[in-house]
């Protein structure tokens, strides 16, 4: 049985800002269906006893001093701004 | 039909460091714009963001200060939605583990004390900024606040009017700026507040929900509160359903307006943040952080009110902000007398900052400042009136009172032959007040009081001058007949 359904990809993909035309949408269920089934095996592993986490790696409370460290040179930084507007990113207009 | 309106508050609070929530970029306010931006917040691939201890520690400060349960496990989780001014296309917020939930706030309304339940205290990265050109169809965007600490404090919706959200929102800023983990300045957008209010009939099922965002002043909140209360009475009494949406609030127009960019996927699809590890918040930490707790405002209120004999509303008012409960309590300790002291605080100094528009928090007058005027009036050496405007040079110049009156020799007049002549001139050079004031025309004396301070240059006493005046009128007057 299926788990995601064409309606599901295209409710993902307009929340991911996909423009996905319809075969492109049956296609990746099928996909996303055979990779989550894939997944599906770790079911079988029993859990009792385990804690649910968030993260895998044995560590917890890393944190670093409140330190200023020098940041990109505003040229730098705007090496990816897809257009410019003195040291601002132009991007066409939205409003609040 | 009266309702009963059910208000929530959403404020967030930029926490006070000196660099940024997950990285080592500078927080400094009014930088040019993008100089202040690096990988990590930028969120270019393959960074690693790591958690600012300050930020953290401030945050356990806010919640142990309102009576939270701290989490035993904080973690952080991605939201994900796409605008310009957020590089990543998520925010690193907190979801199903904030940093503390389940916590109050006592306020007073009306003489009696309410308490209003916190849900959530939370942390997260702020967004950029965007700039808008109303000549040209392009926004602009300046990184350098991504990723600013913020902490997220949400309330119950317990409030039920605008003057309790107002309350609410005071009492808060002034426990926030006592705390001393953030400037609390919604001038700079350093304290933000969004609320959330719906209308009932009293007893009844809570009514359809709007939220009202863009209120930059506290001003704003009030007034928006008051504006959507009457738009929803007035449909919900037409019989019309009230829809669930966001507004925002137009200062301009002082009405609340549909937000015209309808956030059409409100799915924020949080999950857990990979690059950030979980948090314990060990006994240790929370104990250290405890003991940074300063006394906080209603604790304050009352030492004011026991220790002095000062109102409820005195003590209300002078602990509304740190920094005058600080210069209270410290003229006190030096020596100054309660009352006359509050009612200088409460009186020359507020009304010299708001007609100044500045802020309390960043008053640099001195205590002993305060002392020294006190004791020049109790002394006699300057009168009410000279210390008003001594006081104000002083607040200008930035220098004790005491030194400008040595420099000006600024002395009241206290010996009566000074007095007696100053008198004598003016009755010699204005007969025609003195007519008048024989006829029994009032307003003539004050006009020779008048006179006299001139020539004394401000440095006679008003009132002992109208009665040295009075007593050679009526002298004069027993001679002629």
């Amino acid at each position: 049985m299926a788990i995601v359904s064409t309606q599901d990809v295209r409710q993902v993909a307009l929340l991911a800002r996909l423009a996905l035309h319809d075969d492109e949408l049956k296609k990746l269920a099928a996909q996303l269906d055979e990779i989550l089934e894939y997944v599906r095996q770790l079911q079988a592993v029993s859990t009792d006893g385990v804690e649910p986490t968030s993260h895998v790696l044995p560590l917890a409370d890393v944190t670093r001093p409140d330190q200023r460290l020098p940041s990109l040179p505003p040229e730098e930084a705007l090496t990816l701004a897809p257009a410019r507007h003195g040291h601002l990113v132009k991007v066409p207009k939205v409003i609040d | 039909m009266q309702y009963e309106s059910v208000i929530g508050l959403e404020v967030h609070l930029q926490l006070n460091t000196d660099s940024k929530l997950f990285c080592g970029c500078s927080t400094t306010f009014g930088a040019a714009p993008n100089h202040q931006t690096c990988p990590v917040c930028l969120g270019l691939p393959g960074v690693l963001p790591v958690l600012n201890h300050r930020a953290f520690e401030w945050g356990i400060k806010a919640a142990l200060a309102f009576d939270c349960r701290l989490a035993q496990v904080m973690k952080f989780d991605r939201k994900q939605y796409f605008y310009p001014d957020l590089p990543k296309n998520y925010q690193i917020s907190q979801y199903d583990q904030p940093l503390a939930q389940h916590g109050h706030l006592d306020i007073t309304i009306e003489g009696a004390s309410r308490r209003i339940r916190i849900t959530r205290i939370h942390m997260e990265e702020d967004a950029g900024k965007l700039l808008h050109d109303p000549q040209a169809p392009w926004s602009y965007v300046d990184f350098n606040r991504t990723g600013i600490p913020l902490l997220e404090i949400v309330s119950e919706p317990d409030l039920r009017s605008p003057d309790e959200a107002s309350a609410y929102l005071l009492e808060l800023k002034a426990v926030l700026e006592y705390l001393d983990v953030s400037t609390c300045d919604m001038e700079n957008g350093s304290l933000r507040c969004d609320t959330n209010i719906s209308l009932r009939k009293r007893g009844e099922a809570l009514g359809v929900k709007v939220e009202i965002k863009n209120l930059n002043s506290f001003k704003a909140v009030k007034a928006a509160l008051v504006y959507e209360i009457a738009r929803q009475a007035k449909r919900l009494d037409a019989g019309e359903r009230i829809a669930q949406e966001t507004r925002l609030w137009n200062a301009k127009a002082e009405q609340t307006e549909t937000m015209r960019s309808k956030e059409a996927a409100s799915d924020y699809r949080y999950f857990p943040e990979p690059d950030l590890v979980p948090f314990t918040i060990q006994p240790r930490l929370r104990e250290a952080v405890a003991a940074q707790l300063p006394p906080l405002p209603a604790q304050r209120r009352v030492r004011l009110m026991d220790a002095y004999g000062l109102s409820a509303y005195d003590a209300q008012v002078l602990t509304q902000h740190r920094r005058l409960a600080e210069l209270f309590e410290g003229a006190i300790a030096q020596g100054a007398k309660p009352k006359p002291l509050a009612n200088w605080i409460m009186g020359e100094l507020l009304a010299y900052l708001n007609a100044r528009g500045q802020e309390p928090s960043g008053v640099t007058l001195r205590p002993e400042w305060l002392v020294h005027l006190l004791e020049a009036i109790d002394a006699g050496t300057i009168s009410g009136k000279m210390a008003k405007e001594l006081f104000v040079e002083s607040l200008e110049r930035q220098v004790d009172p005491a030194q400008v009156i040595r420099e000006n020799n600024l002395r009241q007049i206290v010996d009566h032959g000074q007095l007696d002549r100053l008198a004598e001139e003016v009755i010699a050079g204005f007969q025609k007040s003195v007519e008048d004031y024989r006829k029994g025309k009032a307003n003539a004396l004050m006009f020779l009081v008048g006179k006299c301070m001139e020539r004394s240059n401000g440095k006679a006493n008003p009132t002992q001058m109208a009665d040295v005046l009075k007593r050679k009128l009526n002298q004069g007057k027993e001679a002629v007949t």
